[in-house]
């Protein structure tokens, strides 16, 4: 009997490690670590953000006002410093560019990006703004993504990063200009806007996380106070 | 005062006669155990989805157009949206944990044999109307999984011979997975299926408490009673189950919280992943994947090569379960006091819904296809040798009565 739950119960654990392996793909990803208390880094994120994925992405779920009050700024900072495509602070982040005009210049429209961190992964989109390189084969764009191959987006933080190209001897990434922050200073970059994305993935995680707590707390007092009135109701059945 | 109200109630409602007869007259077999808590467990998340799901409703829009971005509106502009939400998805995963488990106990114990047959019955009806429920729910975020699991299930229907075409066509409402489609799903998923299942819920309650529960050593308490009529073995439901069912609540609870705060998608299993994408009938994801608690009936249906033949073989899976009641033919109930065939096929049979579970969400692959082959013969060898091993068993003596530390 015991074997029998233990071999249930040790399936169903073997069953939950091993989805995620079934989705990645095949490609190396590299881990990033999400922290939404790290205000600084959101706050940084939010910068890279509308500065350069929000003139042709997206996040049509999120609300300027929200993103100002859980990511540390007032109102008036965002308002001065954020807000470039729209003019109402309780508007969502939607952009001017038509979808049919997008698709007709990059091949597909730049998918709305609230909810991509949940669809791709943190991981994965902070390995794929890393892994754009020069590709003469792409004539429109001039570079290629490891992560993503044949991505009609082109590398928007050249100027950043520089460009990479692909090393047949190492069959890695090589840097092949200079761009203006170094490696590390451009991971720190991605980081923040990837930890920004997995905010706006799902801004409720900041009360989820923060309310948890209290619900288990709350649960191991009542489970203190029905344990003993259980044991008190059954003291006489033998 | 009190009394002379009740008594006002009772003379034109059976209301005491009802508490009675249900609660603090129930006699329950005193030797429940760890696996007698799914069934009070299962009738607290039907609650919980149907609250949670009211409040849902108020929110969402079954509209192609609209219906992925109002799930988004409910997690972030609705006030508690996102715990409603969450505690929906999550409630339907745990629904069928805890339903699984009850099933499982129900096996163990065999408390789907004689006089339980139509509790048993009702019971898989309540099953086949949840797994409607929870595929009809499933379409309604409208991602690429709701679309792409829908489509592939749906065109199942299609491969029955001469009606199957036009079966599929009429489940859907178009031509392809639509706006028709996401609408009825919606009527059928808030209002038809729900009414179903309720009512069979309290068909099941009703044969269950006519005929008494089961327990784990499988001995009828109501073979020995005092001078009352009083089974000797058995305690009234309330108040003895009901504070002991508090605790198992409380424990759930805290096993639901931690899923539901910490890991609401539980790494895919819960919310998978390509429902963040909104629904593109033009892109078909390279994994199309069901849900956990449909993998292993998937997994049977891919195991067979034809199509109709996995059809009608995933279909058996389901109605096989139905007959138990008439496949076993040992006299004892209880696990306990099994000989070792039965435990070694039940033992495999769970070994082999468990790896199904799990074939059915991974791509193929030979070795895998060999595997769900193995595990779906496995699973059918259960049942149809039944009447077989179940009889030949070495069974033990049961006791007369329930065994109690």
């Amino acid at each position: 009997m015991r074997t029998l739950i233990f071999t249930i119960f040790s399936g169903l654990l073997l069953l939950t490690s091993s989805y995620a392996t079934a989705a990645s793909g095949g490609v190396h990803l590299d881990a990033v670590e999400i922290d939404l208390d790290d205000k600084a880094s959101l706050q940084r994120g939010a910068k890279t953000f509308v500065n350069y994925c929000l003139s042709c992405h997206q996040a049509s779920f999120m609300r300027y006002n929200r993103m100002a009050k859980d990511i540390g700024l007032t109102d008036e900072q965002v308002t001065k410093n954020l807000m470039f495509a729209s003019d109402k602070i309780g508007d969502t982040m939607t952009v001017a560019m038509r979808a049919d005009d997008a698709k007709k210049w990059f091949g597909v429209t730049p998918p709305d990006l609230s909810v991509i961190s949940r669809a791709k992964g943190t991981d994965w989109l902070y390995t794929y703004l890393r892994t754009f390189y020069l590709d003469d084969t792409k004539k429109a764009t001039g570079t290629n993504n490891l992560t993503f191959k044949d991505v009609g987006m082109p590398h928007v933080l050249w100027q950043q990063q520089g460009y990479l190209r692909n090393d047949d001897e190492s069959h890695g990434l090589i840097s092949a200009t200079k761009g203006d922050k170094s490696n590390h200073e451009y991971n720190v970059m991605i980081r923040d806007l990837t930890n920004f994305l997995a905010y706006i993935g799902e801004p409720s995680k900041i009360q989820r996380l923060a309310i948890a707590k209290w619900v288990l707390l709350y649960l191991v007092l009542f489970f203190l106070v029905a344990y003993p009135m259980k044991k008190a109701f059954w003291r006489d059945i033998h | 005062m009190l009394s002379s109200l009740m008594g006002w109630v009772d003379a034109r409602f059976p209301a005491t006669k009802l508490w009675k007869e249900h609660l603090s007259e129930y006699y329950t077999p005193k030797n429940f155990n760890f696996w007698y808590y799914f069934g009070s467990l299962a009738l607290l998340i039907l609650v919980l989805q149907i609250v949670t799901g009211i409040f849902l409703t108020m929110n969402y829009k079954p509209d192609t157009a609209l219906a992925f971005a109002s799930v988004e509106y409910i997690m972030r502009d609705v006030e508690w949206g996102w715990l409603i939400r969450y505690l929906h998805s999550t409630g339907a995963s745990a629904f069928f944990v805890v339903i699984y488990l009850h099933m499982f106990r129900g096996l163990m114990y065999g408390s789907y044999k004689q006089p339980r047959e139509l509790v048993w019955i009702f019971g898989m009806l309540v099953y086949l109307a949840l797994m409607a429920e929870a595929f009809m729910g499933y379409l309604l975020p409208w991602g690429q999984m709701s679309y792409w699991g829908a489509q592939v299930i749906i065109s199942l229907f299609g491969a029955l011979p001469i009606i199957g075409e036009g079966l599929s066509l009429w489940i859907r409402g178009d031509y392809v997975i639509a706006d028709a489609t996401l609408n009825r799903f919606f009527a059928f998923h808030v209002i038809a299926v729900p009414l179903v299942l309720i009512g069979l819920v309290v068909a099941h309650i009703i044969a269950l408490h006519e005929v008494g529960s089961n327990n784990p050593d499988g001995v009828e308490i109501k073979k020995h009673k005092d001078e009352k009529g009083i089974p000797l073995d058995g305690i009234p439901f309330h108040p003895y189950y009901s504070v002991k069912d508090i605790v198992g609540v409380i424990v759930f609870m805290f096993i639901f919280s931690l899923v539901l705060f910490y890991a609401p998608e539980m790494g895919g299993w819960f919310l998978e992943k390509d429902n963040f994408v909104p629904a593109d009938p033009l892109k078909t994801p390279e994994h199309i994947a069901p849900l956990w608690y449909f993998a292993p009936f998937y997994a049977i249906l891919r195991a067979v090569p034809d199509k109709l033949m996995g059809v009608l073989t995933m279909g058996a899976a389901i109605v096989f379960l139905f007959l138990l009641p008439w496949l076993d033919r040992s006299p004892v109930k209880s696990i306990r006091y099994r000989g070792p065939y039965f435990r070694w096929a039940l033992t495999l049979f769970v070994i082999s819904f468990i790896g199904l579970a799990y074939l059915g969400t991974q791509g193929i692959t030979d070795i895998k296809t060999i595997l769900s082959r193995i595990f779906t013969v496995i699973y059918f060898a259960f049942f149809i040798l039944m009447p077989f091993y179940s009889k030949l068993d070495k069974d033990k003596p049961v006791p007369e009565r329930v065994t109690f530390k």
